[in-house]
């Protein structure tokens, strides 16, 4: 294909007429291929052959007309609250915190894979199954976890905490604003724990 | 011994079976290309185990960086456009037909109303040194406030395109304030339903989402 036969012909030279040194045609094709596997590499490193992957997230449906007793009240037993902080900390506890007078347990974790925060959600799914199988809890409820990122958080804390959503299966979470109780409860966390190092 | 004389063969190669092969494959890769569009700021997302792709078309980006900067962009560039002469309008900016073009095919925007004409009639290379040190859309948690100029953005968009997908792609690194400005805005317009961009990681062994996967259920992109 690449070599083209123009040895034939076949013309006989007269006798005096020196025969020129028959030059091959081949053509030798390595630069040719060099450059275009340059050029697919170039095109496969400034391609964009992979789509970005997306995260589709529902906010909870917000009204200011909506009236005090037609939201859905969540009950205690079935929620997690976790409280995202500085430095990708993990303050969580059970419930869902709304008794101000009486400081919840806040507990601190990280999003390591084990021990972490999925730990902790697997074993609410757990009980929540459990007291849904003993009756204390009807067919409806659902565990449901309140993510409130604080000021400090960073956007990965919260798309790390709504991929484990995705990891655990949890159906119902909400991202709610942290309130100023909680903020507290944060502190007063940090400052016993400020003296003995972790 | 008798010496068997073996054929001396020549070591050369064809190499244009190679070079066809080589080439074919040159030309899958040109036609199916699609240039990484210039982002104004290096973005470095989170990832997630979701997997849903991110549609073509009818696309919103709300880009955030480290530093808590916005930049918007969207695609389609006729909806671009129509967006300019919106803004235009609403705002008073007065721009004229060369920069409202230079938007229509410009990338993003991360610069307040004020600098917008000075940032449109500026020439690409004066556009990418703008970006570094553009302070990012202002915006607020609530629509009302007239300095939430996201908000004007958004809304200008809904309105010229109402099938727009709001994307939101934040870096890691940024704060969480940062993105809720973004989502308390959306909220005001009574969006609650967004994507956010993430790199794809493995699902975790041992997990509910990978018993889903085992079961043959699409458990990751719910």
């Amino acid at each position: 294909m690449a070599e083209l036969d123009t040895s034939g012909g076949g013309h006989k030279k007269g006798p005096g007429v020196k025969k020129g040194k028959k030059l091959s045609t081949r053509i030798d094709l390595t630069p040719m291929v060099d450059l275009g596997f340059l050029l697919i590499t170039f095109f496969m490193f400034t391609t964009t052959l992979a789509k970005p992957k997306t995260m589709e997230i529902n906010m909870p449906y917000k009204d200011q007309n909506l009236k005090e007793e037609e939201k859905n009240k969540i009950k205690n037993s079935v929620a997690l609250t976790i409280l995202l902080s500085k430095n990708h900390r993990i303050y969580y506890y059970e419930g869902i915190g709304d008794d101000p007078s009486k400081a919840p347990d806040l507990k601190i974790t990280y999003f390591t894979p084990q021990k972490g925060i999925r730990d902790e959600i697997i074993a609410k799914k757990k009980m929540v199954d459990d007291m849904k199988r003993t009756g204390a809890l009807g067919p409806k409820d659902e565990t449901t976890v309140l993510i409130k990122p604080d000021t400090t958080a960073t956007y990965s804390d919260l798309v790390n905490i709504l991929d484990e959503m995705n990891i655990n299966d949890v159906k119902v979470y909400a991202i709610i604003d942290i309130s100023d109780i909680e903020q507290g409860f944060i502190k007063a966390t940090e400052d016993a724990s400020a003296g003995t190092p972790r | 011994m008798p010496h068997v004389k073996l054929p001396r063969k020549s070591t050369h190669i064809d190499m244009t079976a190679m070079c066809d092969v080589a080439f074919l494959l040159l030309t899958f890769f040109m036609l199916a290309t699609k240039f990484k569009p210039e982002e104004p700021v290096v973005v470095k997302t989170p990832s997630s185990i979701s997997d849903i792709q991110l549609p073509d078309v009818d696309i919103m980006l709300l880009t955030v960086d480290t530093k808590g900067r916005i930049f918007f962009a969207i695609d389609n560039k006729v909806k671009r456009r129509a967006l300019i002469e919106d803004i235009d309008y609403n705002k008073g900016l007065k721009l004229s037909e060369q920069e409202k073009t230079a938007f229509a095919i410009d990338a993003s925007i991360g610069v307040p109303f004020s600098s917008l004409k000075q940032y449109l009639a500026a020439t690409p290379e004066e556009k990418k040194a703008m970006n570094v040190n553009a302070p990012g859309i202002p915006s607020d948690t609530s629509v009302a406030n007239p300095n939430n100029e996201l908000a004007a953005w958004i809304k200008s968009s809904r309105e010229t395109n109402p099938k727009v997908r709001i994307c939101i792609k934040a870096d890691g690194d940024a704060s969480y304030p940062s993105v809720q400005k973004i989502v308390k805005t959306l909220e005001g317009y009574k969006i609650f339903k967004f994507n956010l961009i993430t790199n794809l990681r493995g699902i975790p062994p041992g997990t509910a989402a990978a018993a889903d996967v085992a079961a043959g259920k699409s458990g990751a992109s719910k």
